[in-house]
């Protein structure tokens, strides 16, 4: 129930937030702000993750295909593959979730008990707009270019593990990389990396603007950004799968 | 000139304010005066538009704004300027960012009418070369001057301010009070103060209302306020017993 009054009072905010700016120059400013802060600032945890998940999937894919008869470049292709449609953009954006989603909840919620959103609104500023937009903007240009990196780093972490752990010569990892490519996959990858940015923005953004109360709500807020962003990116993962892939 | 006429205002079953009307007068310094949870603030919060009435009208000049839609909301609040009670600087910003704010997003000045304008406005705040540093590497006094310079760097024809001496020893209190009573003068504008010091009552109290359980129990101006005979004002005025002697000595 809480659920649906809280859809229903975003749905009713959105045209708050993208209505015209009152000054374009500083909603620019703000929206490159943003993309350094989440572009730069996350780029390390996530090229550290993927990294680690296409090792981990190239080992545990050549321990399960000891003793059959299934060739050994199927190593590549599964890496590859489980990196473009799951792992690069779904647990790239959930470790985004956390990081960049209670950021933005911490800093707009404390910006509205510490009466700067009062504040500005009372000079005349759109503070839907202005303090939610840029956010979005930001995460939805920029978080498709970390879910880019953190696809070429899974395949490495993939390779580097593929060579040295299992064994397997260069040319059957690059063989299996070009086995059976699917551009198409790399479609839903970009749609899963936009739809979970807006989520998981949206929805720290939400958190953050709403807050009432004090610290200790404020921190429940930011949790709220998290598990509330994780979830509901988990499950628009299963809406994209069954529209594109079903 | 802001007219507010028959204001309520109740949160759930708790009524807050009760049938307020009172005018706030252009050229002068307009105090709301009363014990905490008086309702101050929240009528404050009601004329600038940040709170909406349960019913009453809020008139700047010949316009209800409490009719209006937001962007003339917006529009009007071009017009004013607000000091917050914990001054709510942007800490993340240095003091000139802070102040140029408002040019930034409702202006097109180059950045030197910007720089220049920033200049005048700490200067007229008695605050000149403080423009680079940031909200905490300054004192709360400064603060509290930073933000009516921010609150006048537009030239606001309404300025509002909430509880502007709260957390500040009396000399700095002062000069707080003047400087606010000065650019009331000096740009003719309308003032409204909200606040419970006693110092600001009798000093710069040009036009007073005492809010009393969320209802106007008197209005008048400092100089009523030693003469009249209305014991609510007397109570709040002179709450100590040290305040009623001193009462008495002028008095008699």
């Amino acid at each position: 129930m809480q659920f649906l009054k809280d859809f229903g009072k975003f749905m009713a905010w959105l045209p708050d937030i993208f209505s015209k700016p009152e000054n374009w120059t500083m909603y620019y400013k703000e929206t490159i702000r943003q993309m350094y802060d989440i572009g730069i600032g996350s780029m390390s945890i996530v090229m550290l993750i993927s990294g680690f998940i296409g090792a981990v999937t190239a080992i545990q894919f050549s321990y399960q295909l000891k003793g059959s008869m299934i060739p050994s470049y199927y190593i590549g292709y599964i890496v590859r593959d489980i990196m473009i449609i799951e792992m690069a953009a779904t647990l790239s954006c959930i470790v985004l979730a956390g990081k960049v989603g209670s950021t933005m909840a911490a800093e707009i919620g404390g910006m509205r008990q510490k009466e700067h959103i009062d504040a500005m609104e009372i000079m005349g500023v759109n503070t839907s707009a202005y303090l939610v937009m840029p956010k979005l903007l930001a995460s939805i240009i920029i978080i498709p270019l970390l879910v880019t990196i953190a696809l070429i780093v899974g395949v490495a972490g993939g390779y580097v593990a593929a060579i040295l752990v299992a064994g397997l010569a260069n040319w059957e990892f690059e063989r299996g990389l070009r086995f059976l490519f699917e551009p198409y996959n790399v479609f839903i990858m970009y749609v899963k990396a936009v739809s979970f940015a807006f989520i998981l923005t949206a929805v720290a953004c939400y958190q953050g603007y709403f807050v009432k109360g004090g610290s200790i709500e404020l921190g429940q807020a930011s949790t709220r950004a998290v598990v509330f962003g994780s979830i509901l990116i988990l499950v628009a993962d299963l809406i994209i799968a069954l529209i594109l892939m079903g | 000139m802001i007219v507010a006429k028959n204001i309520y205002k109740s949160f759930g079953d708790h009524e807050v304010l009760k049938d307020i009307n009172f005018t706030f007068e252009k050229g002068k310094t307009n105090l709301i005066i009363g014990a905490s949870g008086a309702g101050k603030t929240v009528l404050l919060k009601i004329l600038v538009g940040l709170i909406t009435p349960t019913s009453g009208e809020v008139w700047f000049n010949a316009q209800d704004v409490c009719k209006f839609n937001r962007e003339q909301l917006r529009e009007l609040r071009m017009d004013i300027g607000m000091l917050f009670q914990a001054n709510a600087l942007f800490d993340s910003m240095t003091i000139e960012e802070n102040i140029r704010f408002p040019m930034d997003m409702f202006t097109n000045r180059t950045n030197q009418e910007k720089r220049h304008q920033v200049d005048y406005c700490l200067e007229r705040v008695n605050l000149s070369g403080i423009n680079d540093k940031y909200p905490s590497e300054i004192s709360g006094g400064m603060q509290k001057r930073v933000g009516i310079a921010r609150a006048i760097v537009l030239n606001p024809k309404y300025l509002f301010c909430d509880e502007p001496n709260s957390g500040l020893d009396p000399k700095t209190a002062i000069t707080i009070d003047e400087l606010i009573s000065g650019i009331t003068r000096d740009n003719d504008i309308t003032t409204v103060i909200n606040t419970h010091d006693m110092n600001s009552v009798m000093e710069i109290g040009d036009n007073i209302c005492l809010l009393s359980q969320g209802e106007v129990a008197w209005e008048g101006n400092k100089n009523e306020i030693l003469v009249n005979g209305n014991q609510v004002i007397s109570d709040f005025i002179f709450a100590s017993p040290f305040l009623q002697r001193l009462k008495s000595q002028a008095l008699s």
